[in-house]
């Protein structure tokens, strides 16, 4: 197609809007990884004793672990000596109490990200806590959902004031022994968010957490641990963005959901880490476990996720659906360009009675992008009735990329409606060609055609973000048909 | 207005096109009519701007500028409109959504503020009673899962929205039940204006019995073998194609 190709190399120029370094001193141990490393960043939290505790039985077994190879993805080995487990801005000690006391420099970056922190110019209905590296420096409307009940603070604050409700709920949904990015997080996790929403409270906002990879040669390790008690419901969103580095840089998070009887937790992501340049030269790599257990019955627990960014994506959200009647939601779009690689998808565990999950999976390749859905359904004896439902599309642009499916299914009861749907397709020249013809540009045209693709997986999407995402899609892709 | 003179055109190596001439001028109707394979979508495709046809001679003159210079986007700013013979499906995208994104990319380039939502609405609504399309087919996917007329009438509703200045439309009449083909024919018909031009690409001299042409061209051979008014099109709907194909042949 006859693009002036020079417009369309300054589109992929100008293509990732988040990849400044903010000039900032900064308290980072030095690369390496041993116990001592493990207890310096417990002390450097002011954890208790339990937590330390914890963390040193998941770097023993992190130890006795080697890093899974079965996902189709290639990437040089990481070397685990060469990384720095801790860097937090400014400061020696964790937690600033009110935003007069953060740096301006930080207030600045957030600001420039589009996430004013201060509560008078923050999106209307929507709290944030905001993880820079290993820290978090500040979270909003504290007050106002103090006043509902609802906890919603940096994940060390949580581990000092509510010591009991971490040492009840971490490591239940996602044990330390989970797998090997796990264990490492569990041994060296930095921050994150925790939220609990007591018993009825429907909380007053969404919340959200922004995570910002700054500092270079570190790794991000956060923890998330959202607990929705008997009947109560939640919103979360997180996005994450980081600077345009020539070096890879690694991110190992997990997220743990738990939503009681009649609880719901539905929770969002818009992920756009550094995903590399045009020749697959830096980014992220992006290694998360994050799973809900639907514990009560009636619960349930909802994944909407955006995946644009990252050189590597390694992220299965799934549900075990414990409950009678529980519900589990999986809706992605995952959009891989140049040389981008992901491999991501869901695992649905039915155990109970009755229990209901649906799959709604959206692969966008194009560039030499390789991406594979991997999916697990799986119905055990005690799951009578249980229906799952799964859709996977995979859209292609050009023919230098590829789209993989993997789903797995075991039934082990036989009342149990599972049904699978699946779709290979590109955008067609007669597609283009006609919207064209009606005066739309190619850009558009694509933008267009693709967002047609990934609506059902949008409009699961809080309306604040909505917009964002469909708008992070259009960025991540531009550029990509020529 | 427009101004096609000698043109060549091949796909894949074969010529289709073979020194093709046509003169449009504004306010006129010009019907093209000739054989199944013939190569009147492929004049289409190619005024048009479609990819994967090698034009090889001629010049094509649309308003004074350069046509065949021009993205097919430029042309369709510019008023050029092709009602396709097969209209494409676009799953997911809502056709109103396409309909003003369509017109508001139009208005854009020609320097006129944008339509906003609620005129947009408003607009599209009066223009679908008029083609007879139900409201329902406004929120749905691009042609998806019309039936062949729907997706004709849908054509001739962007039609009556864009306001071109130049429609080529291709076998739009073909598949309607009569009732449809009227609906059509309206659609043109209440567009007809003095400063607008329509190539009507036509199998069947049916759809000339509710559109009046100045004039009927029959393309064979990739060239235009006779020009003439309605009355060749009642002749070739009499004795086909073959007495005037003989006939440009011995010539
Ligand atoms: N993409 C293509 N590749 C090869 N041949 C083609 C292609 N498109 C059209 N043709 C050939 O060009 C000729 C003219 O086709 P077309 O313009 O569609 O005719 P019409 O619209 O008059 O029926 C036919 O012989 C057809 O087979
Ligand atoms: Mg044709």
């Amino acid at each position: 197609m006859s693009t002036k190709s020079k417009e369309v190399t300054e589109l992929v120029e100008k293509k990732y809007q988040h990849g400044f370094v903010t000039d900032i001193e900064a308290d980072t141990v030095p690369p390496g990884l041993d116990e001592d490393v493990v207890r310096l960043i417990s002390s450097k939290k002011g954890e208790p004793q339990f937590m330390l505790d914890w963390r040193l039985k998941a770097f023993r077994h992190w130890q006795t672990l080697r890093e899974p190879n079965w996902a189709k993805l290639h990437h040089p080995p990481i070397d685990y000596q060469d990384i720095s487990y801790y860097s937090a801005p400014g400061q020696k000690k964790d937690g600033p109490k009110s935003l007069d006391e953060v740096d301006p420099k930080l207030l600045e970056t957030y600001e420039k990200l589009g996430i004013p922190l201060h509560e008078r110019a923050a999106l209307a209905g929507v709290a944030v806590d905001a993880v820079f590296d290993s820290v978090s420096i500040a979270t909003t409307f504290k007050d106002k959902l103090a006043k509902a009940g609802v906890i919603f603070c940096p994940f060390s604050e949580a581990v000092r004031d509510y010591p009991e409700l971490i040492e009840k709920y971490l490591g239940t949904v996602v044990p330390y022994r989970d797998n090997y990015f796990a264990a490492l997080n569990s041994a060296v996790f930095s921050d994150g968010s925790f939220v609990y929403i007591p018993e009825g409270v429907r909380c007053p906002m969404e919340l959200s957490t922004y995570f910002r990879i700054n500092e270079a040669n570190t790794g991000q390790f956060e923890r998330t641990l959202i607990v929705a008690a008997e009947g109560s419901h939640v919103s979360y969103l997180e996005g994450c963005t980081a600077p345009m580095r020539d070096e890879n840089q690694l991110h190992a998070a997990v997220v743990e959901l738990i939503a009681m009887d009649d609880a719901e937790i539905k929770y969002s992501t818009v992920q756009n880490w550094y995903p590399g340049d045009e020749n697959g030269k830096g980014g992220i790599y992006n290694f998360v476990t994050k799973r809900g257990d639907c514990r009560g019955k009636n619960s349930k627990i909802s994944w909407t996720q955006v995946e644009a960014g990252s050189a590597i994506t390694w992220k299965y959200p799934s549900c075990i659906l414990r409950g009678e009647n529980s519900v589990g939601e999986f809706y992605s779009v995952a959009v891989t360009n140049n040389l981008q690689q992901a491999d991501t998808g869901t695992k649905m565990i039915h155990i109970g009675r009755n229990s209901r999950s649906t799959i709604v999976s959206k692969g966008i390749s194009a560039g030499r992008a390789q991406q594979s859905y991997r999916g697990l359904v799986k119905i055990f004896p005690s799951a009578e009735s249980a229906r799952n439902y799964t859709q996977c599309d995979s859209l292609l642009m050009g023919k230098d990329c590829g789209a993989h499916t993997f789903p797995y299914m075991e039934i082990k009861n036989p009342s149990a409606i599972v049904e699978h749907e699946a779709t290979t397709s590109k955008i067609a020249d007669d597609q283009l060609f006609y919207c064209r013809q009606r005066g739309l540009s190619e850009e558009d045209a694509v933008n267009m055609i693709v967002n047609g693709f990934c609506k059902e997986v949008f409009r699961e999407l809080p309306m604040e973000f909505a917009v964002e995402a469909q708008n992070l899609l259009n960025v991540s892709l531009e550029g990509a048909v020529g | 207005m427009l101004k096609v003179d000698e043109l060549r055109v091949s796909v894949g190596g074969k010529a289709i096109l073979q020194g093709l001439s046509l003169e449009i001028r504004p306010g006129e109707i010009h019907a093209m009519m000739g054989p199944n394979g013939s190569g009147k979508s492929t004049l289409a495709h190619v005024l048009a701007g479609r990819a994967g046809y090698e034009v090889t001679g001629g010049s094509v003159t649309y308003q004074g500028h350069d046509l065949l210079a021009m993205e097919p986007e430029e042309r369709a700013w510019a008023g050029l409109f092709l009602g396709f013979q097969y209209p494409v499906e676009i799953p997911g995208v809502n056709n109103v959504y396409l309909l003003k994104a369509a017109l508001n990319a139009g208005r854009k380039h020609r320097g006129e503020p944008e339509m906003d939502s609620i005129s947009f609405l408003k607009l599209v609504r009066e223009k679908a009673a008029l083609m007879q399309i139900d409201d329902s087919f406004l929120s749905r996917g691009v042609n998806e899962g019309f039936s062949g007329g729907e997706k004709k009438r849908n054509e001739i509703l962007q039609m009556t929205l864009l306001e071109p200045k130049l429609a080529v439309l291709d076998e739009t009449d073909s598949g309607l039940d009569i009732d449809a083909l009227k609906v059509v024919a309206n659609g043109v018909n209440s567009m007809r204006s003095a400063d607008r031009s329509f190539l009507l690409i036509t199998h069947y001299q049916r759809l000339l019995d509710y559109i009046q042409p100045d004039y009927v061209h029959v393309l064979a051979e990739g060239r235009i073998v006779r020009t003439g008014d309605k009355q060749l099109a009642t002749q070739l709907e009499a004795d086909g194609y073959d007495g005037i194909l003989a006939e440009a042949a011995s010539l």
